[in-house]
């Protein structure tokens, strides 16, 4: 059976874009792995420093002078308590910005300034975000090395990529809908809460829940409000002092003792831990939110 | 302006106040045998030297057109004609795009809808609309969307089942769905999502009811489901049809309105238009000639 000529020279074509097709494929290949690569070995060599500190008691004792003896605990609800309060802010502030500007802004200079910062926000150092809040949040407003004054500046440093995300979520929802809303005699804003905000509440809670993964790690704006390194006790409100897990293994791992050292190879596993189950549970709250918007 | 319309029969007087209460019995027993001059029924809904914009091009250019009450109004034409806008226009939807604008009169029983005080959004609950693509809201049951229009108006259902059964009975959807009533809208075909947005307008007990081809997404078995149940809703709405199936526009409308360029061509009862249009372009349309 003979091929007819034009088909085998698509063949032959096909043939011809092959080699370099696959090189690239490969490249892409090696710059995916390497860095995966990179990351297993820290990982890896952090989880076998810290091998022998890795139990119960690390993460349920306070801080102490002796290594063997020292624990998380204080950090570990520090950043919880910090993660949870810096959400609670961002959350409303962030949508409703996005909101506004998706919504409700007409296009205008302004509002493309304000675009445009946006974007430039996002980039910004993050001690530059903790100078701020050591001046507006501690300073001006009074709050002191409060847990208070650490979520407002993480808050702060998050608003970027929690007013980007939700807009493009906000995007997503299909014009056909508004329609569909206002034609039922609907106002724009119960449009937005009845029809809007559903559909792109999956987007936004997942954006806003991969920068607090990000934010998990940032120490240099929670040392420049004052967060304490050493701290004997839990906050009780959102007033008090505090610590957070980057700021322990900042701590540690500035000591001389090597017990300290693995003390802060065991804290970074557990700092590790805590982003994925938050990362886990942006993907879960996603698929679940998602099954309940039913294409 | 010229209006262009077709010499039907008596001129019709565009009313002055209020409806007249005239053809709405005899509306009912002329069934689907076409009006003539004494059961022709009064002008539900009147559009005056209508003008619409999007941006800088005009989509209406100056329509004047009667939609009767309890009648159905077919509204033809190539893509482009201003059918959509014009429909659009009818419930102010037309201006929800930005860059839309609207000249001219359009009145609802005698009273100006683009008037100042008028509420769009109240309008809405009287002129309701279906569109082309079924489009059900996804984060909503299939009762949940038939209530949709009073929970997003902000009102108490008192009893929504029974609203919720009535208005999906009304559009012939109820059998095929009472036992999955809490399950999304999405797992039904084309032609129920299409009839559950039709449920949706209809719960809200509008006095016209818009549908911008209804039909144009939906199969053939579907489509005929969909203009059997415009046949029934005629005894009860005014219903104004956008379609580009011309033989849709013969099945189901009493009246109907050529649309070409943004003018309104030809506007008569449908079994005239269809066999005797009086205008050239009219006719080079439905014979196929363009379009």
């Amino acid at each position: 059976m003979s091929l007819p000529i034009s088909r085998t020279r698509d063949l032959a074509i096909r043939r011809a874009e092959s080699a370099p097709q696959r090189a690239f494929a490969a490249i892409g290949l090696v710059a995916l792995v390497l860095p995966l690569l990179l990351l297993l070995f820290l990982f890896g060599s952090s989880l076998v420093d810290a091998w022998p500190r890795l139990d119960w008691s690390f993460l349920t004792s306070f801080p102490s002078r002796k290594p063997e003896s020292a624990g998380i605990l204080p950090a570990l609800v520090g950043t919880t308590c910090l993660m949870g309060l810096t959400a609670v802010i961002a959350i409303p502030v962030g949508l409703g910005a996005a909101l506004y500007l998706e919504e409700y802004a007409r296009p205008s200079r302004l509002t493309a300034l304000i675009e445009l910062n946006i974007g430039t926000l996002a980039g910004v150092p993050s001690i530059l975000y903790g100078l701020l809040g050591l001046e507006v949040f501690a300073r001006v407003l009074g709050m002191g090395r409060s847990l208070l004054a650490g979520a407002c500046t993480l808050a702060l440093l998050l608003l970027p990529m929690v007013i980007m995300a939700s807009r493009e979520a906000l995007r997503t929802v299909p014009p056909s809908l508004r329609e569909a809303s206002y034609a039922l005699g609907a106002d724009k804003w119960r449009t937005l809460r009845g029809v809007v905000l559903p559909m792109c509440l999956p987007g936004v809670l997942t954006g806003v829940i991969l920068s607090l993964a990000r934010a998990i790690g940032e120490t240099a704006p929670l040392i420049t409000i004052g967060a304490l390194t050493y701290v004997a006790f839990l906050p009780d409100s959102v007033h008090s002092e505090f610590t957070a897990l980057p700021i322990q293994i900042f701590n540690w791992v500035s000591r001389p003792q090597a017990g300290f050292h693995v003390n802060a190879a065991a804290g970074i596993i557990v700092l590790v831990a805590l982003m994925l189950l938050l990362n886990g549970v942006a993907i879960w709250l996603r698929a679940r939110l998602q099954r309940r918007i039913y294409w | 302006m010229d209006t262009d319309l077709a010499p039907s029969p008596p001129t019709t007087p565009l009313p002055g106040g209020g409806p007249r209460p005239t053809a709405s019995a005899a509306g009912r027993s002329a069934a689907l045998a076409p009006d003539d001059a004494a059961t022709r029924p009064a002008e539900k809904m009147t559009a005056r030297d209508l003008r619409a914009w999007f941006g800088a091009s005009e989509a209406l250019r100056g329509i004047t057109l009667p939609v009767l009450e309890r009648r159905v109004t077919a509204i033809i034409g190539p893509s482009g004609c201003g059918k959509s806008t014009f429909v659009r226009c009818l419930n102010r939807m037309h201006e929800v795009v930005p860059g839309a604008r609207v000249s001219g009169s359009v009145l609802l029983d005698g009273q100006e809808i683009y008037a100042p005080g008028v509420n769009p959004v109240r309008l809405r609950r009287r002129v309701g609309m279906v569109f082309q693509k079924p489009n059900p809201f996804p984060t909503m049951s299939i009762r949940d969307n038939v209530l949709a229009g009073l929970r997003l108006g902000g009102e108490r259902v008192a009893d929504p089942a029974g609203l919720a059964e009535r208005a999906l009975r009304q559009a012939a959807l109820w059998d095929e769905v009472k036992d999955v009533l809490d399950r999304s809208g999405s797992g039904l075909s084309g032609g129920q999502q299409q009839r559950l947005c039709i449920a949706r307008a209809l719960a809200l007990e509008p006095e016209v009811l818009l549908m911008d081809e209804p039909c144009s997404a939906l199969d053939p078995t579907a489509t005929a489901r969909i203009e059997e149940l415009i046949h029934e809703l005629r005894e009860r709405y005014t219903i104004v049809i956008v379609t580009h199936n011309m033989q849709q526009a013969a099945r189901v409308a009493d009246y109907t309105a050529f649309f070409h360029l943004g003018e309104l061509v030809e506007y008569d009862r449908t079994d005239v238009l269809f066999t005797r249009p009086s205008r050239r372009r009219t006719e080079d349309y439905i014979t196929g000639r363009f379009g």
